[in-house]
């Protein structure tokens, strides 16, 4: 079996319509994402483990009925149920409240986008969604995954990683066609590398 | 002097009549007409894009899909606009699902016509709903005849393919 260095990485992607779905489906596995769909929030709730009324998983190990998820990319536009309902439901989760969650939409309305981002979401993406949108996935998943790490370095290293993480609430870096977050980290870093050189 | 190469392949070759490289010459002319004409916009591209050797039937399972989808929410804004009293939320949620379709196929012009029927829901106004059906209509059946030409094209190229390998 040949071995893969870079882990591959497994999205739910949710959508009621069945042809964004096969769409969604497409650009993650070309992206090299293992990729589930759904097409509804609870089924959604149902693959990650979380019953509708539950606040936290029960008390049964991962490998049991649920596959491990590490990012969720949602329609916002779905009947009973909304991409922003089912984000709620997620970051109300003692167990789910770390998965990235990222919401799509067919219309451009601020306040839907900052709502979403308000409450939790990563990033919105405005459909059709493109394979150049693919690859702002990865960072968010690596951040989650990376927290523990960071937070040891932080303590050292300057304030550079708290900026960047408190980025998420400046919906420039997080809207589609903005800065990608990748480069405005970049930016952010060499800005206080230079201050901080200052000071010395 | 010896025939030119293609029609030399043209007559030499056993299957169908026409050579892969004319069918595929006929296919990227006919999907160029569409983009130029205003049927196909960028979205079409990428789909185009995502197809590959490990999804060949990706862009006519797409198309596929849309057709179903559009024609099924058709029949059902042909029942809602024709009421005495229309329902205008209701018809505004088809043809919201319908925008979404064709803009995530590159159906440029239908997805245009949904826009302009969208406003006419909005403004309740029927007459403008009745008009912007039409509209919608006679945009999707242009496209969907030459989704179906594309689609027998493809079939055959790939059928070419398949025959070319045995």
């Amino acid at each position: 079996m040949a071995v893969d260095a870079e882990a591959q990485f497994h999205v739910l992607a949710v959508d009621d319509s069945l042809l964004d779905r096969k769409l969604i489906e497409r650009l993650l596995k070309t992206s090299s994402f293992q990729v589930t769909t759904v097409d509804s929030g609870s089924k959604a709730l149902e693959v990650l483990g979380l019953k509708e009324d539950q606040t936290s998983t029960p008390a049964l190990s991962p490998e049991h009925n649920e596959i491990e998820v590490n990012l969720v990319i949602t329609d916002y536009c779905m009947p009973g149920m909304t991409g922003y309902d089912l984000l709620k439901k997620i970051k109300e989760s003692s167990s789910l409240k770390d998965i990235p969650v990222v919401i799509m939409s067919s219309e451009n309305v601020p306040s839907r986008i900052n709502r979403c981002l308000e409450e939790g979401a990563e990033e919105f993406f405005l459909k059709p969604v493109q394979l150049s949108d693919m690859r702002r996935l990865r960072p968010h998943i690596l951040k989650g995954k990376h927290k523990e790490q960071q937070l040891h370095q932080e303590e050292n290293s300057n304030t550079n990683h708290i900026i960047i993480s408190s980025s998420n609430n400046n919906n420039m870096s997080n809207k589609r066609k903005a800065m990608d977050e990748e480069v405005l980290s970049e930016r952010t870093r060499l800005r206080f590398s230079s201050s901080s050189l200052n000071v010395i | 002097m010896p025939p030119p190469l293609c029609s030399r392949v043209l007559l030499s070759h056993p299957f169908s009549p026409m050579s892969l490289m004319a069918l595929r010459e006929q296919l990227n002319m006919l999907v160029n007409s569409m983009y130029i004409e205003g049927l196909l916009d960028q979205q079409f591209q990428q789909l185009q894009m995502l197809q590959d050797a490990s999804s060949p039937g990706f862009v006519a399972e797409v198309i596929t899909l849309f057709c179903e989808d559009a024609e099924r929410i058709l029949t059902e804004l042909t029942k809602l606009v024709d009421q005495a009293v229309v329902e205008f939320q209701k018809v505004d949620a088809y043809v919201h699902q319908l925008k979404g379709s064709s803009s995530s196929v590159g159906a440029q012009n239908v997805k245009l016509a949904c826009i302009q029927f969208r406003q006419f829901c909005e403004e309740n106004n029927k007459d403008g709903c009745l008009n912007a059906l039409n509209v919608v209509k006679h945009h999707y059946y242009l496209l969907r005849n030459k989704f179906d030409t594309m689609l027998q094209l493809e079939q055959r190229i790939q059928a070419y393919d398949s025959k070319q390998q045995n």
